[in-house]
């Protein structure tokens, strides 16, 4: 194999996992998105995702509709949304902690109920072929697209809109900037935030969804590793930009898949290396775009984690 | 304090005598309510278990016997307290300066993989001794450096702690897998990718008349010595300044970088001694067993310890009972391995909400403030 078809397969190795490894992130940094910009931050979308992921596969298996489990997944989230939202808003309670123990919590509630689902196959869910046009099967393999990417894509583009446009959107990003100028609006702050936390659970279930019934396709405990974390960096890297979300989840999508495309072509040498490119580049990218000394452009003002 | 001599004070000493009880009243309830937590912590799992058709009653005896019910219960969970101490001290340092990292487990599996790598060319050509005085060196530099990345990143660059110190355990991961599986591995162990073994008589033995190895006692001299260092010493005066209000510190001319860099730096070494003492008295190599979740069980230890060193050592004993009794009540009853997971992170979230009623319930409150 030259060097030149070499990296022509790598790159589109990458282009395919751009868009196959995204849509959890896509899903998840939307929904955080949308949590962070009402003033609440939550990390335990981590274990939303694998929670998500685990009742969605359970769904699939039991009613041989992968749609129904996607939406049971999202369900799901919003509950663990819902209790994030609700245990927020009592006092001296710090968001950041309760996110933490919410991520142990649904990591541990998946990996339990979770156990009798490791073996048996679900019903995954049908992508569609954009692919068919062309004669090489790399091609083809690459354009087999799942609908979730793409109404993540639109879901983005919703977002995009209906945060400036909509007098909804005002009201979750003044609650967002200061919680004093929202109540004397008359917004109540806490139902904003607690609505926003569990549409951003939803999301974060969908995203998990994905992961048991379309790629990697089952459910396996190690199946998230993080993915749900990322995704909450991935938000200040997007600067609460639902369309830079968008942007950044195709990146990270691309990053994720520089291992196995590596491999593809023979070059399996510092595999490991090449996995861990995800969390380098989300590191490297959270020291490039956050600074001590200014505040960011589109940060929320009453977010803790940017304080 | 009253100073007895005095003639007000000697009028109304039987007054002096309830103000001493109020106050301790007052005080009990950084003990209580951790119990209580705990308490609301049984009652919802034990609703849990019953939902599943399951017993709680026999739950409960199950972990009541798999972790303390006999002398070989105790010991097995002695030694898995012992990594616990020390992640718990991870997260309980930089908490003092009101940094929350949860990456401790990174700072164990890179501590362990470093004392295992350092050893392969020592074996055999230095004494016991002197072998293990390096390994443990080599983990607690590797866990220190490891950690301090994540304060100086958040002092100099403004990046998250909570999110750094977690995707730094994920590329710790990395590495370990990386050497093992690479240039480290030892070829003639076909089952496992390890490093190369340090040998049975280099590895650290028991405490004499236990099977618990030294790491426990290490664990509870660091905790004194922590303790020393956080609550009677200027450091750790000034690190609970910057706790407290980072401006005002910043204003008082606290080097607040350095204190959150050390800081950190103290508590990756104490994870990293984790690791050590699970390479040198538990595995005899590093492979894949260093990451068993200790770090993140750290985490609960911290927090239900309040971060005080000297509440650790009891705390990190009974999740460590917890968690060694997990095998028992997975066999007997029928259960995932899972549910040690379940009740941990609900006492954690119980935990965390019962921040809300510190000085909020009347029995606390004393005469004072009521």
């Amino acid at each position: 194999m030259s060097d030149e078809t070499g990296l022509a397969t790598v790159l589109l190795a990458m282009f395919a996992g751009a868009i196959r490894v995204s849509t959890p992130f896509l899903f998840v940094s939307l929904g955080e998105t949308l949590t962070e910009k009402s003033g609440r931050i939550n990390l335990g979308l981590e274990g939303t995702l694998v929670f998500g992921a685990m009742s969605g596969y359970a769904i699939s298996y039991h009613t041989g509709s992968p749609w129904l489990g996607v939406l049971v997944a999202g369900f799901a989230g919003s509950l663990f949304g819902a209790l994030h939202g609700f245990l927020c808003k009592l006092q001296k309670v710090n968001d950041i902690a309760i996110g933490i123990a919410l991520m142990l919590f649904g990591t541990g509630l998946a990996f339990f109920f979770g156990k009798a689902y490791i073996q048996p196959q679900a019903p995954r869910l049908p992508s569609i072929s954009f692919g068919a046009w062309s004669d090489t099967p790399a091609v083809r393999q690459a354009l087999e697209i799942n609908p979730l990417f793409l109404l993540g894509v639109v879901l983005a583009l919703v977002l995009w809109w209906a945060l400036r446009n909509t007098r909804w959107g005002l009201v979750v990003r003044t609650t967002g900037d200061s919680a004093p100028a929202a109540l004397a609006l008359g917004i109540d702050v806490n139902r904003v935030r607690l609505l926003s936390t569990m549409a951003g659970g939803f999301c974060a279930g969908i995203g998990g969804s994905f992961l048991s019934l379309y790629y990697p396709g089952s459910w396996t405990e190690g199946l998230s590793s993080g993915q749900g974390l990322m995704a909450v960096a991935l938000v200040i890297f997007a600067r609460w930009n639902p369309l830079y979300c968008f942007a950044a989840a195709l990146l990270f999508g691309a990053a994720g898949a520089l291992g196995p495309a590596l491999q593809s072509i023979g070059i399996s040498r510092g595999y490991h290396f090449f996995n861990a490119a995800p969390y380098i580049m989300t590191l490297l990218i959270m020291i490039a775009s956050v600074s001590p000394r200014r505040s960011l452009k589109g940060a929320p003002g009453e977010l803790s984690i940017t304080k | 304090m009253l100073d007895t001599a005095h003639p007000s004070t000697l009028a109304t000493s039987s007054g002096t005598v309830s103000e001493a009880l109020d106050r301790l009243r007052r005080s009990s309830e950084y003990v209580v309510m951790p119990f209580l937590a705990l308490l609301v912590s049984a009652a919802l799992f034990s609703a849990f278990l019953l939902a599943l058709g399951k017993s709680p009653a026999e739950f409960f005896s199950l972990v009541w016997r798999g972790g303390f019910g006999t002398g070989f219960s105790w010991q097995n969970t002695l030694v898995r307290s012992a990594p616990l101490v020390f992640t718990a001290l991870c997260v309980a340092i930089p908490a003092r300066l009101g940094l929350v990292v949860i990456g401790g487990e990174g700072a164990l599996v890179l501590g362990g993989f470093a004392a295992a790598t350092i050893a392969i060319p020592l074996v055999g050509a230095v004494p016991a001794p002197a072998l293990l005085t390096v390994m443990a060196l080599a983990s607690v530099l590797a866990g220190g450096l490891w950690i301090a990345i994540v304060g100086a990143l958040r002092h100099y660059r403004g990046v998250n702690e909570t999110i750094s110190s977690l995707l730094l355990f994920y590329i710790a991961v990395s590495i370990l897998n990386f050497f093992v599986e690479g240039a480290l591995r030892d070829p003639s162990d076909p089952n496992k990718p390890s490093t190369m073994p340090i040998g049975k008589d280099n590895m650290i033995g028991a405490m004499p008349g236990t099977d618990v190895h030294w790491g426990l006692a290490a664990g509870i001299a660091l905790c004194l010595a922590l303790y020393v260092l956080m609550n009677r010493t200027t450091f750790g005066f000034a690190a609970r300044i910057a706790g407290g209000n980072l401006r005002a510190a910043k204003a008082q001319g606290l080097p607040v970088g350095r204190l959150m860099v050390v800081s950190c730096a103290i508590a990756g070494a104490c994870a990293g001694l984790a690791g050590f003492f699970e390479v040198a008295a538990i595995h005899g190599k590093a492979n894949a067993s260093l990451i068993a979740g200790y770090g993140f069980t750290g985490i609960l230890v911290s927090f239900l310890a309040r971060h005080n060193p000297l509440v650790i050592v009891p705390v990190a004993i009974f999740l460590g009972g917890l968690a060694a009794s997990g095998g028992l009540v997975q066999r007997r009853m029928d259960l995932p391995d899972a549910t040690v997971l379940v009740l941990q992170g609900l006492i954690f979230v119980v935990l965390l909400v019962s921040e809300t009623f510190y000085g909020r319930l009347p029995f606390f409150r004393g005469k004072g403030a009521a």
